[in-house]
């Protein structure tokens, strides 16, 4: 992670990521249809809308999993058509998953440190050794990934193989592979799913902290609006593909279009 | 002394990294290390050496290299008997040519070419997975197969079309051909074998390692982490490949004497496979483990069959090796997919906790 900005943190720092009329089509279904939003640095940016609506797809484009078939991504300056998976997580772009996506067969120590890939320089030479460089290598990112052990205080799980675990701590492991990447735009798939209060509000805090401290920039899909209010600076709205608002959460909640959307009006 | 961990506190993450972090373990293998360098040549009879030490260290050496495709990497391969024949062709082609080389060298060398083959067999795996990868494999098997009996060239054109192994030497002693004494054929293997286990486990246990299991367990989510999966899969074709090569080249030249390409059809492939399933998915001591079972039953059930006296031919015998390896696959397969190294770790946390489960 990076060293702890202490500069008072100002909510609206240049644009981090822009996405420009994006669209994105599976066969007939039109999972996107035209959206345009935009991510500042630091910020912690909701994405919101009923079921289906096409956040997690959002998501996917992002981070270069899914190739729009119109749009523009700017990230850091460099506007493309596409990103790419390798160029996303390279350029610091780190990603949680709706339904968890650990590697199942690895204990958490190894899912977290695997997080540390691109970190790790030490050729297939010294591999072979594994004395020297590699293992010297190997124990500087065990350091590392330590530190976010103990930040989601998962001290008592490190060994276990991540399949074992209850879905609660699966989430806490999956958001510390996250975080290994030292990422400078984590996104966070529905992070609270199926979590009861307590479990949520733990998430709460470990998502909040990672912002405060790290000045990590955090795109959010999150249903409970409570949460949302809560977390996030801005918020966009997607409804069937369409972006329908956008804005702070005190303007998004008021929107007639949101409260339709979320209600069920048939448009 | 009580295998346990109390007391035996890590003062440093390099010691928690260790490969061994308990100390029972790590005096366990030494023990086990002594026993297989200085007991088994003293000691062993020299039926036991040729007939049960040798093969089980080859079979685990190719249980190994298809463990780090398909245990680990998460790839079926079927081309195992192909790739270990590879090895073999070429060990035969490089010592004839160059017959002033030590043939230790060869055998190390010839990993490197079942290593092209195995990454030209694996560039499918770009594009294709499961199943479909496992026939790409299937199809190399069968290529191969063709290539060591249609090219004579592969035998120096010998009439038998069966590589010969000639005598080679190390500081004069013999260690391959008629004359190499058991003894002196085992402790090459076990060396060989003894120096790639350690690689192995090397790899496994590092970035390496954990890019492949990575790629095995949710290969989107490793991608989308910077793990590039072509190269990662490759990798891990080449390396299995070596591993099975050198095996190859280990079985013809320091066990078999001679042998003939039907060595490395596509029964070697199965017979490699299953001790892997058995011994254990995704683990190094299971490979050895499912070498020992595999290979050591049809040897331990001859042996209760004459013990106990019973009138069965010995094509019954075979006919009920086959029967249990299949009912035992089956029975693995369901319950306990992670095979015999997932019973061991079991019994190793029993003891850690022992007499107090709880
Ligand atoms: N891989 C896919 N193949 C086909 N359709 C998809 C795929 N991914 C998403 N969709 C469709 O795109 C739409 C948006 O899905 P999604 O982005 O998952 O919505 P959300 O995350 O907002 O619930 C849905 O209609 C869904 O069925
Ligand atoms: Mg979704």
């Amino acid at each position: 992670m990076r060293a702890p900005d202490d500069t008072p943190k100002s909510r609206t720092g240049d644009v981090l990521l822009s996405v420009e009329d994006v669209s994105l089509a599976f066969g007939g279904v039109k999972a996107i249809n035209g959206v345009s939003f935009d991510i500042r640095q630091g910020e912690i940016r909701a994405i919101i809308g009923p079921n289906g609506a096409g956040k997690t797809s959002m998501l996917n484009v992002i981070n270069g999993f899914y190739h729009p078939q119109q749009g523009r991504i700017t990230f850091k300056g460099r506007t493309r058509a596409k990103m790419r998976p390798y160029e996303a997580a390279a350029g610091g772009i780190a990603r949680t998953f709706q339904n968890v996506a650990l590697f199942r067969g690895m204990s958490a120590l190894d899912n977290i440190m695997a997080g540390r890939t691109l970190k790790m320089k030490r050729s297939m030479f010294w591999h072979l050794l594994r004395f020297g460089p590699a293992m010297r290598e190997e124990v500087e990112h065990r350091h590392f990934v330590e530190e976010i052990i103990d930040f989601l205080k998962i001290q008592e799980i490190r060994r276990t193989p991540v399949g074992r675990l209850p879905y609660g701590l699966q989430k806490r492991v999956e958001l510390g592979r996250a975080l290994a990447m030292e990422p400078e735009l984590l996104l966070l798939d529905e992070p609270m799913a199926g979590m009861n209060l307590e479990e949520k509000e733990d998430m709460s805090r470990f998502i909040l902290d990672v912002n405060d401290y790290y000045g990590t920039t955090i795109a959010l899909i999150e249903h409970d609006m409570g949460v949302v209010m809560d977390l996030s600076d801005r918020v966009v709205v997607l409804d069937h593909g369409l972006k329908i608002a956008d804005g702070t959460p005190a303007e998004v909640m008021k929107n007639q279009a949101v409260i339709d959307a979320y209600l069920g009006v048939s448009h | 002394m009580l295998y346990r961990e109390a007391g035996q506190f890590k003062t440093s993450y390099v010691a928690d990294q260790a490969i061994f972090p308990i100390r029972q373990d790590r005096i366990g293998l030494a023990v086990i290390l002594i026993a297989a360098f200085v007991g088994v040549p003293l000691f062993g009879s020299d039926f036991f050496i040729s007939a049960v030490m040798v093969p089980l260290l080859v079979f685990s050496l190719a249980a190994i290299g298809l463990n780090i495709l398909t245990g680990y990497t998460g790839l079926l391969s079927l081309g195992t008997g192909g790739f270990m024949g590879v090895g073999a062709f070429a060990c035969y082609k490089l010592t004839t040519v160059f017959p002033d080389v030590n043939i230790i060298i060869w055998v190390l060398v010839s990993g490197f070419f079942s290593c092209g083959i195995g990454i030209l067999f694996g560039l499918p795996s770009l594009r294709i997975k499961g199943f479909y990868l496992a026939v790409a494999t299937l199809s190399a098997q069968f290529f191969l197969d063709w290539a060591f009996v249609r090219i004579p060239w592969l035998v120096n054109n010998n009439t038998s079309g069966a590589i010969e192994v000639p005598t080679r030497t190390l500081l004069g002693i013999p260690v391959t051909g008629p004359t190499a004494q058991p003894e002196v054929r085992y402790l090459v293997i076990l060396s060989v074998v003894t120096l790639l286990t350690v690689i192995a486990s090397n790899l496994v246990h590092g970035r390496i390692g954990r890019s492949w299991m990575a790629v095995r367990d949710m290969d989107l989510a490793a991608e989308l982490m910077g793990i590039r999966l072509y190269r990662t899969k490759l990798l891990a074709f080449a390396v299995s490949s070596y591993y099975c090569g050198v095996a190859g080249a280990l079985m013809v030249f320091f066990w078999y004497g001679s042998a003939e390409p039907a060595v490395f059809g596509i029964d070697q492939s199965f017979f490699i496979l299953f001790m892997v399933i058995i011994g254990g998915l995704g683990s190094l001591v299971g490979s050895f483990f499912g070498a020992a079972l595999i290979y050591g039953m049809p040897i331990i059930l001859k042996g209760v069959v004459a013990m106990v006296g019973l009138q069965i031919t010995p094509a019954t015998v075979e006919h009920l090796t086959f029967m249990t390896v299949g009912a035992l696959i089956i029975l693995f397969l369901i319950i306990e997919p992670a095979g015999l190294a997932r019973l061991w770790q079991i019994g190793k946390q029993k003891l850690r906790v022992w007499p107090f489960p709880y």
